[in-house]
């Protein structure tokens, strides 16, 4: 069960309209380290992690994420939003329209829509935990890229915010690798 | 109420939350840190009375029950995150 809070996690403050980075920001919505992927990934992850700390983390984690999914939504909806087809077009953008007007879509920078081949699933917690944590890394250094994008201060501190996010998710991820090692060990069975 | 004055609102509300969600993601790994637990209960009491003000004074901020609403329902009311007046 899910519950909506109608609020965005992190205040969003697009001052500039700037189309150009609309369309780079559609890599963190629906591209392969982007924050579908994420959430996707670890709440369906969940069900067959064997520890406790594991199984809370990656529902918290799991969940944090959709909220982020939230964020960059709303920043590519408030870019686009009063955008003229002209000026779609010439920030790249004349294709979406020609598929779907101005309406948001799970794809890529590039178009190519999200797809669950962009995560995994072993059940194998030592396997699941090291992609959640190359995930982590992988969309930190995404954000990395996004902020040397744009010189928009809104914009910056959003981007900012998220990689910081990235940085503590990889961290806690860590975390629950070692107790599941420890729990591995305990159990002596491979 | 004036504009200013939800925005201020809603700000302190995701300042706690984003406090009581990074305790949280600490405790699932660390669930025996005591003091950290101590600082989220707080937390949680604080976050639970800013939300209630926030309720009562522009609308439910949670749907399904989680916050009341008066007549009409105003849930349906805008704006909504992703909009610009929000």
């Amino acid at each position: 069960m899910w519950i909506y809070e109608k609020k965005l996690q992190h205040p969003v403050r697009i001052e500039k309209c700037d189309l150009r980075m609309a369309k780079y920001l559609y890599t963190q919505y629906g591209g392969p380290d982007g924050e579908l992927s994420a959430a996707i990934r670890y709440l369906n992850q969940r069900y067959t992690i064997p520890t406790k700390e594991a199984k809370a983390l990656l529902t918290d984690i799991g969940t944090e994420e959709l909220a982020h999914v939230e964020m960059i939504a709303t920043m590519i909806y408030q870019l686009t939003e009063g955008a003229s087809v002209e000026e779609l077009e010439a920030a790249g953008l004349g294709s979406n329209y020609a598929i779907r007007e101005r309406a948001l879509f799970p794809a890529d920078a590039n178009g190519v829509p999200w797809t669950a081949a962009y995560i995994q699933a072993h059940a194998d917690p030592v396997a699941d935990l090291h992609e959640d944590m190359a995930a982590e890394q992988k969309a930190r250094t995404v954000y990395e890229n996004l902020l040397d994008l744009t010189d928009d201060p809104g914009m910056k501190d959003a981007l900012r915010f998220l990689r910081e996010r990235e940085v503590v998710h990889f961290q806690r991820f860590g975390e629950a690798l070692r107790i599941v090692q420890e729990y591995k060990e305990s159990k002596k069975i491979f | 109420m004036k504009h200013h004055d939800r925005e201020a609102l809603l700000r302190q509300i995701q300042e706690v939350e984003f406090a009581t969600l990074e305790l949280n993601l600490y405790l699932d790994t660390h669930p025996t840190d005591n003091n950290a637990l101590i600082q989220y209960n707080q937390l949680s009491n604080q976050l639970l009375m800013l939300k209630q003000q926030y309720d009562m004074c522009y609308g439910p901020l949670l749907n399904f029950g989680f916050s009341p609403s008066q007549y009409p329902f105003r849930w349906i009311e805008g704006p909504w995150p992703w909009e610009r007046q929000y």
